[in-house]
């Protein structure tokens, strides 16, 4: 219920987190809103000894466009996202995205790049940012290097960031009139999703249906074939590796992986 | 101007939304000061011997004041607990802190105690116990075979009790039906999950008496719990109840851990203070309703249903509960509403490495109205004729004089088939019926569903030597404010309103001015509580009864002030003052009467048995066919329980009762995995009911009384939760049945659901 | 540490460990203990309260977190001549709470979600709540205390305006 005993620091810059991850190592932990981190925390599954608290560091918060793209800052937060005038025209997909994360309360805390970090293949945003095409900028002790989204989850809460790495920014194609789709299949309103489907611009991404986010390959390759959603649709769990609980096991996670994306592909949100 | 059957808002509210409510965690007493913190280690294996606890390094933590165990317990004299009831199997004793055996995950094995709260948490990490397996007997079915291991070798057995005899159902029942369905269903287990969950202060007097704060559903019980298990003499113990943050029927009595938290504070001297987590509440409060059923029903082609037979098999969870005794509540009210000539229920109950199963809001009646009314909906799907029809034939007829059921219920007084008429006409079912034939033809993904559920229910079943009865004392003081106690326990129900409307309606005193007192028990030594909807029926009756009687003893005293006869003296209720007949000048204020002398009442009220409110719910769903998820979509019900005295509050218990019984239906269970480990132990996992899930309710109006108590009232608070659960249930089934669906288990998850039409689909 | 932030208007100085919720600093330093402790997964929203102005789950937040920052509870809804603040009364007249442990929660969840849609549908109320639950009222006069404190808040507005 409450977390382990841990020292707290707070960053005045995206340097100054740096050198405080570098001092503290890997039991250092960033924390921006902390409602990726914090619940792992109180439940003792995470046991970080220091955490660095970046929220406050002007750099890495807000929202710009930079030519083709939109540039989030790393501690942009859900709600923020989910209401920016500028993310809703470009980017509706992020926008719409965003706006289902958690609870309102929830959005007023978490941010794209705890969530990113976090690399929760059941998420909102991981599976939206690899549907996007977008890409992540990593700031360590030597510079700043971009990874695109779908090389950055590499497992179950495992992405490419390094111990002392820090999240800086989210890349996304601006395209207010590209089309997309989205679905997120949940029991009950607050719950992550049981299979999730991200569709932007012929790309297909899903949730819950693997370690990472899934790109779904063998949909996309038969739009492009020409295929109606229906029929793209029919490949949606070709390469995954969906698991099995209590709410759903394999099977149906596959089922509902087709129907949904069909959905996705036909622009719905749900 | 009568207040009875006004919407007054309720005096609780201005402090509860201001400052907030006063829970038991919240509690700040001198007498607490310098409270220690308790904290629990639990058992992460269902079924285990505990080989050894080295609590070494607990006590050398950070803040520690003690740990103790089970052996602690034993040394000082604490005996295990045997069931409550006589008739259940009383080698399965239960332990306040596991000693040589754990019996399910959750169950309190060490008590870590530290100054400050966040220390507590620290140190349970510390105690580090040694475990060796057992295997976990989680399923009811092998355990009442008890092939794969018993809970209580000495017990010799895993039958915990059983209510009817299985040896003497009938074979030849359904000799001559023409229609015969059976299937075993599944009323699955839940959790109670108020939002307070369970807490405890103690402290012991100097005069050698322990007080205790516990959030409770009836502070005299609590009191007997409390002292059995500590093996005090029941006067050394007083109970205190705080604000209770919701109950459920989780909250009767009282839970070892609150127990262990009194017996510390003795031991340290010093006050002690215990809230559990939200984890720790799903695992260890009781939890609800677990029957497997199998329900068999027989009639004839035109609907006429002619004989039921109820079988139940009761998960107790690993330790004897209320949960066992349930079943026989269960078969009490097996026929429901329903004339069916003939009927029988056998149940058995067992023990299982699961959370012991308690009273959920119902208690054992959900369980009855879920299988009478599936198999209700399961017999009109095999003869082919429409449900409501089904009802609407086998329904008892309107009786105003009392029912004797087979099973020996009475039934006060009843109108099902007005009830049903009600409720459909509200709905506009055969509206409904249209859409739903239309979307059918269409063959749209998102279909309707229309679910019935028709049900009596006992209320006030009472148990308290005498028949079913509570106490109550009303007191006018000099100032002209008065001051109510009352034997019931409320937690959330708005007593302090509708017991200060009571008495204001004879008294004439202003709501404002009546303050309302229970829950204390050297304040009220007797009471029966809150639960089993029993209070208004029976609770508010005593505080009208004490009002009256209050008035005549007020009465005398006018008379010998005023120098008048007894019979010559008016009440006058809205000056709150006894004038004589004739000469408005000659009266004296009610108050005043009570200045020599203290003026109150004390009183027992008795009803000659308890009552039968009764309804029907019309559900609406949609179900996605292709994904299985179910929406709920409308909730139309009939809640008839007699006379209703405030009505915002009838209502809001029926909104109340509905949701939970809705959310059993299509969203939430426990579910444990085959080890006995709980997949469900948190607020995340557990699919609690958020708004999202229900829509708004749509309440028909109907008040057919008692004759059982001046009020004419009978029990609101849990009806909605037993017309709900089935009807929803059947709803869904309603929206697939055309697709060759007849049965779909609870909770109606997506998965259930879309594994029903496939099947379906397939066969 | 040395935390300062601003409680109900308050400006407060104290000394805490970097751990504590910001829920347990608000009941047990400021002694308000209005927001409650519901479960431990972020899920039932019982400690919702303001920070800077928007909700919060209190229990997933660091009181370090909300250092130089201001926090409102319910009982900082309060006027300061001790009445209700139209979201409290709405929930008395629509008898929104039983029990009234999510209670404190709900209106400061209502209180920001009415900042941020003033003229909400059913079913945004019903999804902007959608982190608070309640076990009692089944929701339904909740909702119903949302759309009339709204509706309040409308007439006011238009009263002011006119």
């Amino acid at each position: 219920m409450i977390p382990a005993p841990f020292e707290y620091e707070t960053a005045e810059s995206a340097a100054h987190a740096l050198s405080l991850l570098a001092t503290h190592g890997e039991d250092a932990k960033l924390l921006a809103g902390g409602h990726s981190l914090l619940p792992m925390m109180k439940l003792r599954l995470a046991m970080p000894t220091v955490l660095i608290d970046i929220a406050r560091v002007s750099e890495l918060s807000g929202i710009r466009a930079e030519g083709a793209e939109l540039v989030i800052g790393a501690t942009t937060r859900h709600a923020d996202i989910a209401s920016s005038d500028l993310v809703t025209s470009e980017v509706p997909l992020l926008a719409y995205a965003a706006s289902q994360v958690g609870d309102p309360q929830i959005r007023h805390r978490g941010t794209i790049g705890g969530s990113l970090a976090h690399a929760d293949p059941a998420a909102d945003l991981p599976m939206t940012l690899v549907a996007l095409g977008g890409s992540i900028e990593i700031t360590g002790p030597s510079g700043t290097r971009t990874v695109p989204a779908g090389e950055f989850f590499t497992g179950f809460f495992e992405s490419v960031l390094e111990p002392g790495e820090l999240l800086s920014a989210v890349r996304v194609p601006r395209g207010g009139t590209v089309p997309w789709g989205y679905q997120k299949f949940v029991r009950r309103a607050n719950d992550w999703a049981i299979v999730g489907v991200a569709a932007y611009d012929g790309r297909v991404a899903l949730a819950s249906m693997g370690s990472t986010p899934i790109r779904a390959r063998g949909v996309e390759d038969a739009l492009r074939s020409g295929a109606s959603p229906e029929q793209a649709a029919s490949h949606a769990a070709e390469g995954t590796s969906a698991g099995s609980d209590f709410h759903a096991d394999k099977e149906y996670r596959e089922h509902l992986a087709r129907v949904l994306t069909r959905r996705a592909l036909e622009g719905r949100v749900g | 101007m009568s207040i009875l059957g006004t919407r007054v808002l309720r005096t609780e509210d201005p402090g509860f939304l201001t400052t907030g409510a006063v829970y038991t965690e919240d509690v700040q007493d001198e007498r607490l000061a310098g409270a220690c913190h308790v904290h629990f280690v639990r058992s992460t294996v269902a079924h285990a011997r505990i080989n050894g606890i080295d609590v070494s390094a607990a006590r050398d933590a950070d803040g520690v004041v003690a740990v103790y165990t089970g052996t602690d317990l034993a040394a000082a004299g604490l005996e295990p607990l045997p069931p409550m009831m006589p008739n259940m199997n009383q080698a399965m004793v239960m332990p306040l802190l596991a000693t040589d055996v754990v019996r399910f995950v959750g169950e309190p094995v060490a008590a870590v105690v530290t100054e400050e709260p966040y220390q507590g948490e620290d140190a349970i990490e510390l105690v580090d116990v040694d475990y060796e397996p057992l295997p976990a007997v989680v399923d009811p079915v092998a355990a009442k075979e008890g092939q794969t291991g018993l809970l209580f070798p000495a017990a010799g057995t895993n039958v915990v009790v059983k209510f009817g005899d299985e040896a003497a159902l009938d074979a030849a029942l359904f000799e001559g039906c023409e229609v015969v369905v059976s299937k075993t269903i599944v009323n699955q287990r839940v959790a109670p999950a108020p939002m307070e969950s369970r807490a405890a202060a103690a402290v012991w007097g100097e005069d050698g008496r322990l007080i205790a704060w516990i959030p409770n559903q009836g502070a005299q019980g609590t009191k007997a719990a409390i002292a059995g298990m500590l093996g005090l003499e029941p006067d050394r113990v007083r109970v205190i109840t705080p604000d209770v943050g919701g109950a459920f029927g989780a909250k009767f009595g009282a839970d070892p851990e609150q127990a262990v938290v009194c017996w510390i504070a003795g031991q340290l001297k010093r006050p002690a203070r215990w809230t559990e987590t939200r984890n720790e509440n799903l695992l260890a409060m009781t939890h609800g309703r677990a029957q497997q059923q199998t329900v068999t029903i027989g009639g004839s082609k035109d609907g006429t249903i002619t004989a039921y037979r109820l079988e139940i098999l009761q998960d107790s969870g690993a330790y004897p509960k209320a949960g066992a005794f349930l079943p026989m509540l269960t078969r009490l009210m097996a026929p429901g509403p329903y004339a069916i000539p003939r009927a029988e229920a056998a149940t058995i109950s067992v023990v299982t490495n699961t959370t012991p199963v308690g009273a959920y809001r119902g208690a054992g009646r959900p369980e009855a109205a879920a299988a009478i009314d599936r198999a209700v909906d399961l017999f009109a799907a095999e003869a082919g004729v429409d449900p409501a029809e089904v009802r609407r034939k086998n329904l008892l007829p309107k009786f105003t004089e009392p029912h004797q059921t087979a099973f020996g219920a009475v039934y006060d007084s009843g109108d099902y088939v007005a009830a049903l008429d009600a409720a459909l006409e509200a709905a506009d079912y055969e509206g409904l019926r249209a859409e739903q034939r239309k979307r059918r033809e269409s063959g749209d993904t998102l279909q309707l569903g229309i679910g019935l559920s028709s049900y009596v229910e006992i209320t006030g079943p009472g148990g308290e030597a005498g028949g079913p009865n509570e106490n109550s004392t009303v007191e006018v003081h000099p100032d002209g404010t008065a001051t109510i106690l009352t034997g019931t326990s409320p937690h959330g129900q708005g007593h302090s309103t509708v017991w200060a409307m009571l008495a204001s309606e004879e008294l004439g005193i202003p709501i404002e001015k009546i303050t309302v007192k229970w829950g204390d028990t050297d304040l009220v030594p007797r009471g029966g509580g809150t639960g089993g909807s029993r209070s208004l029926q029976l609770g508010g009756a005593a505080v009208r009864q004490a009002s009256r009687e209050l008035l005549d003893v007020a009465r005398e005293r006018a008379a010998a002030t005023l120098e008048a006869s007894a019979a010559d003296l008016v009440y006058d209720i809205d000056a709150s003052a006894f004038t004589v007949k004739g000469d408005p000048d000659a009266n004296v204020p009610l108050a005043k009467l009570a200045e020599a002398e203290r003026l109150f009442v004390h009183t027992v009220f008795t009803a000659p048995g308890p009552t039968f409110p009764f309804g029907t719910h019309v559900a609406v769903v949609e179900v996605d066919t292709e994904t299985g998820k179910v929406f709920l979509r409308r909730m139309v019900t009939v809640d008839d329980a007699g006379t209703v005295i405030n009505p915002l509050l009838a209502e809001g218990q029926r909104h109340g009762g509905i949701a939970q019984g809705a959310a059993q239906a299509f969203l939430e269970e426990i579910v444990y995995d085959t080890d006995g480990n709980p997949l469900t132990a948190t607020f995340a996992d557990y699919p609690f009911l958020s708004a999202t899930e229900v829509p708004s309710f749509e309440l028909v109006d109907s008040q057919t009384p008692t004759s059982y108590n001046p009020l004419g009232a009978k029990g609101i608070g849990e009806a909605g939760t037993i017309g709900a659960t089935p009807a929803v249930q059947n709803a869904v089934i309603d929206a697939v049945s055309h697709l060759g669906v007849r049965h779909i288990d609870m909770p109606t998850s997506p998965q259930r659901v879309w594994r029903a039409i496939s099947e379906s689909r397939d066969a | 540490m040395q935390l300062k932030l601003t409680v109900n208007g308050v400006t407060r100085s104290d000394e805490v460990e970097p751990r504590l919720l910001l829920v347990h600093y608000l009941r047990e330093v400021c002694g308000l203990r209005a927001a409650n402790v519901g479960c431990d997964t972020t899920s039932c929203g019982a400690c919702t309260v303001l920070l800077n102005g928007e909700s919060v789950k209190s229990c997933t937040v660091l009181a370090v977190q909300a250092g130089g920052q201001a926090v409102t509870t319910a009982e900082g809804l309060v006027s300061a001549t001790g009445e209700m603040h139209p979201v409290q009364r709405a929930f008395r007249e629509q008898h929104g709470l039983q029990c009234g442990f999510c209670t404190p929660g709900m209106v400061m969840a209502t209180t920001s979600l009415l900042a941020e849609n003033p003229h909400p549908t059913e079913q945004e109320v019903r999804e902007g709540l959608e982190g608070n639950f309640c076990r009692c009222t089944g929701y339904h006069n909740i909702v119903r205390a949302v759309l009339a404190a709204a509706e309040a808040a409308g007439t006011e507005a238009e009263e002011v305006s006119a």
